[in-house]
């Protein structure tokens, strides 16, 4: 078992050498992530709506939802939603794929966020365009979704 | 062991009404970020893809990855024309897949 000051040294160590931080991805990986979900479309802000808590404490289990203005009717409609995190050790959060039979393009699920972080979603629609939509979430306390 | 799976669907609606569907998973999906206490990285198993069917027609379909937490929920809309069976269908990475049924009627 490790004392805590032999685990405060380890940290401190960690921190030091750089190894805590690589464990993370840039928001730069993101990017890429999202463009190559959404075949290098250009993405065009608005229209897509992300809900999350402005503060957890519950970084393992963050309530989500996704919704996009779209008639989902035959002519336009939501072909797919995609979800990336800047800051999480993997930004690939979940990808979602709809149809007109869905009738509302909403959708929610839980997520792990590890730090305060922002959280990208991509809606492919049905003429082509891609639209996107961000929110920030404050992690408070705890290991983050890791532990 | 009883089913994982947990769905909440309707029991009657109108004819082309959007319904509300919910499904829950109960699985760890592990995400590959932990580490044991001696530093051995804990191995990815995630129940990857998710896939609702109505009536055999896939209405809904998710790929999951490491940023969904455990115990995956997951709530989504279908509008319905006429009465039938929904298919709640889980797949794991390890290809196991399982799966819970439905019905909805139609008025």
């Amino acid at each position: 078992m490790l004392s805590r000051r032999e685990l405060l040294l380890w940290f401190v160590a960690l921190t030091a050498s750089g190894l805590l931080r690589d464990s993370e991805a840039a928001p730069r990986d993101a990017k890429k992530l999202l463009e190559k979900l959404t075949g290098g479309t250009e993405q065009r802000k608005g229209g897509v709506t992300i809900t999350l808590p402005a503060v957890t404490d519950q970084a393992r289990h963050v309530p989500m939802r996704v919704s996009v203005d779209s008639p989902m009717t035959e002519d336009d409609y939501v072909k797919a939603i995609h979800v990336v995190a800047e800051r999480n050790p993997t930004p690939a959060i979940a990808s979602f794929h709809l149809s007109p039979a869905n009738g509302k393009a909403e959708i929610s699920t839980r997520i792990r966020l590890i730090k305060t972080q922002i959280v990208i979603a991509a809606a492919e629609m049905s003429d082509g365009s891609v639209r996107i939509g961000k929110a920030r979430c404050k992690i408070t306390g705890g290991a983050g979704a890791c532990g | 062991m009883r089913n994982p799976i947990h769905v909440k669907v309707p029991q009657t609606a109108v004819k082309n009404e959007v319904v509300h569907l919910m499904t829950k998973l109960h699985h760890p999906m592990e995400s590959g970020w932990r580490k044991t206490l001696d530093g051995q990285a804990v191995p990815r198993a995630l129940a990857g893809w998710f896939e609702c069917l109505f009536n055999g027609h896939e209405v809904f379909r998710a790929d999951l990855e490491s940023g969904t937490a455990s115990d995956p929920y997951l709530s989504f809309h279908v509008r319905v024309a006429h009465s039938g069976v929904f298919r709640f269908v889980w797949i794991g990475e390890d290809s196991n897949s399982i799966e819970k049924q439905a019905r909805i009627e139609v008025s």
